[in-house]
């Protein structure tokens, strides 16, 4: 079991607990992993056409298979992506100007809006299950050391490490005041004083943050820090990696081949 | 207020991506290398923050408060929403990937019109003024997050128009509770911590000199 690193149940931060199953995929190199997901999403979202679509979404579902992913998380997600843009999705036939395929009362739907929402949905639907497949898999530490390696530049990756070291401390403090409001019978209800609370809450964290990242600076400093980290990790192109970077581009030529036929 | 993949015209991706490696340019060149550990412990504190579901109603929301990230962070708001929206797109698949540029700069640039609006005035207001401040900030800042999705959608096709107006309806009772969250944070820090108000200029400032005992 590798464990990925980020995981959230929608209502509070889950942590650095859950594992997924290893595959194939973990083997690869975690920059080519992030460059073709980037290539991936590019063409699928400049693509027109709906065998371009198509193929890209059953090439987005083919990857989440072989990453072995966790089959109740994932299509969570995508079911909870699916109910955010649904509405949009449902207003779309009617709000689209064109031929009129049905008419509801007043209202008059038509073939291209149709058509429309169908390509957002393909297209939404195969970027996030790529996403999840190639970079999702990554533990949030090698990704960040992937970008910096990717010549992303180096405070910007520094930010990120910090963000993800820091999300499971937060939490706990998060956790440890929200245990004290509750020892004092704090019930979150749809009112002022639930707000004005959570607000304090919050600005008690902020409040906190700040010390905790000033004891940070200076246990940094005490190790020598004058503004540049040290990101050791090695990143090798192995055999594997040929094979995926053919695979790779050859279903990327598929795709963008499709929208000429 | 994410936008999907897919949605998006292809000149509305472009440009606002090129404005979003603009803002995350000066926001990483405000930062210095003592300020990552603050910028980063902030990042995560907004991350664990916009998870909470607050009551409204019979529902509930999430909360953005690019407001409030707005006066701590000033410029310092594009990199640690990009950072957030990133790690939110590849490990929850929540959003975008292409969308990410449109995404950041909805949220982060009234973060920064935001910094620049009332930073200034809530440096001299009383404790009472500062939370009256805050409301403002916290509720214009998702206001404007509205109304910048509400423009990309319109831009990328008139068919989007009626999504983008309703979104911006249903987003009027987020707006109060944005306010009022942010008015109670800014009233906290002011009395507790008022330097964390202070924002950019001093987000390079030495920490707090120690307090000394008598």
């Amino acid at each position: 079991m590798a464990t990925q690193h980020l995981e959230h149940s929608g209502v509070s931060w889950k942590g650095q607990q859950l594992g997924h199953k290893h595959s194939r995929i973990d083997t690869l190199d975690p920059r080519l992993r992030i460059i073709f997901t980037m290539i991936f999403a590019v063409v699928t979202v400049f693509s027109q056409s709906f065998p371009s679509l198509l193929a890209a979404l059953s090439f987005a579902l083919l990857s989440a298979l072989f990453a072995r992913l966790d089959y109740k998380r994932t299509v969570r997600r995508v079911v909870a992506m699916d109910l955010f843009i649904i509405f949009m999705l449902i207003l779309l036939p009617f709000t689209t100007p064109g031929d009129a395929l049905i008419n509801i009362g007043p209202l008059q739907a038509t073939q291209q809006g149709l058509l429309l929402a169908l390509a957002i949905g393909l297209k939404a639907n195969a970027i996030i299950l790529m996403t999840l497949a190639l970079t999702g898999t990554l533990n949030a530490t090698t990704f960040g050391h992937a970008l910096s390696k990717l010549k992303i530049p180096d405070k910007f990756v520094y930010l990120l490490l910090f963000t993800v070291r820091y999300l499971e401390v937060i939490n706990r403090e998060y956790k440890k005041m929200r245990n004290a409001m509750k020892a004092r019978a704090f019930t979150a209800r749809s009112n002022l004083h639930t707000w004005r609370t959570l607000g304090y809450l919050f600005g008690m964290l902020l409040v906190r943050s700040l010390e905790r990242s000033e004891r940070i600076l200076a246990a940094m400093k005490c190790r020598g820090y004058t503004g540049k980290l040290h990101l050791v990790s090695t990143m090798k192109i192995q055999r594997q990696d040929y094979l995926f970077t053919i695979i790779a581009l050859s279903l990327s030529a598929v795709i963008i081949g499709l929208h000429f036929l | 207020m994410h936008i999907v993949d897919g949605v998006l015209s292809n000149p509305v991706l472009v440009s606002s991506a090129g404005l979003t490696l603009l803002g995350v340019a000066v926001g990483l060149r405000k930062i210095e290398g003592d300020d990552i550990p603050k910028v980063g412990v902030f990042s995560a504190t907004f991350f664990i923050a916009s998870l909470v579901h607050i009551p409204v109603g019979p529902s509930s929301v999430h909360l953005i408060l690019n407001g409030l990230i707005g006066i701590t962070l000033g410029w310092a708001a594009f990199p640690a929403l990009l950072i957030a929206l990133l790690l939110q797109a590849i490990f929850f698949g929540f959003g975008g990937l292409v969308v990410l540029g449109a995404n950041t700069l909805n949220i982060a640039l009234p973060a920064v019109l935001v910094y620049y609006l009332y930073a200034p005035l809530l440096r001299r207001s009383t404790t009472k003024l500062a939370a009256i401040w805050g409301f403002a900030a916290g509720s214009s800042a998702i206001a404007l997050t509205t109304v910048f999705v509400g423009f990309s959608l319109a831009l990328s096709g008139e068919e989007f128009l009626i999504a983008a107006k309703l979104a911006f309806v249903t987003h009027i009772p987020v707006m109060l509770v944005e306010g009022f969250f942010t008015a109670a944070a800014v009233f906290l820090l002011c009395k507790v911590k008022p330097e964390i108000l202070m924002g950019e200029p001093h987000l390079s400032a030495p920490p707090s000199a120690p307090k000394t005992h008598p």
